[in-house]
């Protein structure tokens, strides 16, 4: 439900980002999408292309990236991926709260010109 | 950075989308430095504002309360009832708050009297993990009508949490809701996390929930008065 003003503030930087550069079209948008972010990249793609209509970033490729969730083991001091949303330590098996990426949404980078 | 790939050149900004809310999550940060700032998250009906009114009428705190609705301020109206200052905030078609409409909220509060500051945010368990307010605790109910297993399905908002309630816990036996499960799940999803079982309606369970607010606003004041 939150894509649309997400997709709007990510469109927004990079507008700016583009009219800072002297620029006008954007052709290429690179998002990284963290596993536990709450976005859902199908409604993103959605959002894109209704806040992009009309501005510099219209047409222009949206690329998603997943960022996968990535826990630190505060008992063997390791960092893992989880398997499932239960973050069990595969090294040692205790449970952990301890998230280190994936929950982010990124504008990695843009083309333009 | 900038790479040139013939007229068109790529920019590597590396930027979290969420930036312009965290900013403003941040200065509602110094704007709570001397109370406790708590956000409440859950469900629709989950009991959100009857948790607050119960809060409030057993705690010595000076408490004001933000509450957020896509429409009505009613829950508002519920709250005043106890006295207290509640500022309603509308979000319209908008799923969760966000930090600036706390700010414009809490620029109608004397923050400077008050020692605790309740957002009740938008019903929702989505939307609102995303969004930071500033909150020095980020709370998130269950209540037993909903089920055991609302940390397995929405383990996101679940793992954002500080604390977790069950709440009207004094219906269990009506819903056959199986408290064991119920902790089993919560203790999996979100294995560091206190969980504090509470029935509004008998008051039974809300003086650990209030002891453990105190001992965080302790703990706040201890921290600052460290800092200085």
């Amino acid at each position: 439900m939150h894509e649309v003003s997400l997709m709007c503030s990510a469109v927004t930087l990079a507008l700016e980002q583009v009219k800072a550069q002297g620029r006008s079209k954007i052709h290429r948008i690179d998002l990284s999408v963290g596993e536990l972010s709450g976005v859902v990249p199908d409604a993103l793609m959605f959002a894109f292309d209704v806040v992009s209509a009309g501005t510099p970033a219209e047409g222009a490729n949206l690329h998603l990236t997943t960022v996968p969730t990535l826990c630190y083991c505060a008992h063997c001091h390791r960092e893992f991926y989880p398997m499932s949303l239960i973050y069990a330590c595969p090294h040692c098996h205790h449970l952990s709260n301890d998230i280190r990426e994936g929950k982010d949404l990124e504008l990695v980078s843009l083309e333009i010109s | 950075m900038c790479e040139l790939a013939g007229h068109r050149e790529i920019l590597y900004l590396h930027q979290n989308v969420l930036n312009k809310n965290n900013q403003s999550a941040e200065k509602n940060r110094t704007l709570f430095r001397n109370l406790l700032a708590i956000n409440l998250m859950s469900a629709p009906g989950a009991g959100k504002t009857t948790l607050i009114q119960q809060l409030i009428k057993h705690t010595h705190f000076r408490s004001a309360v933000v509450v957020g609705d896509l429409a009505t301020d009613h829950d508002a109206q519920q709250i005043r009832q106890t006295e207290i200052p509640a500022v309603q905030v509308t979000t319209g078609n908008l799923c969760h708050l966000d930090a600036e409409n706390v700010a414009r909220a809490v620029g109608e509060l004397e923050l400077a009297t008050l020692e605790l500051v309740i957002i009740e945010n938008v019903g929702n368990l989505v939307c609102p993990a995303m969004y930071h307010l500033g909150e020095d605790l980020r709370i998130v109910l269950m209540s037993v009508t909903e089920g055991e297993n609302k940390s397995l399905k929405y383990p996101t908002l679940f793992k954002s949490a500080d604390a977790v309630v069950i709440s009207k816990t004094d219906l269990a036996a009506a819903v056959d809701f199986d408290r064991e499960k119920a902790l089993a799940y919560l203790s999996q999803v979100v294995p560091q996390t206190p969980v504090f079982e509470i029935s509004a309606r008998s008051a039974k369970g809300i003086d650990a929930f209030h002891a453990y607010l105190a001992q965080a606003l302790e703990a706040k004041r201890l921290l600052r008065s460290l800092s200085i």
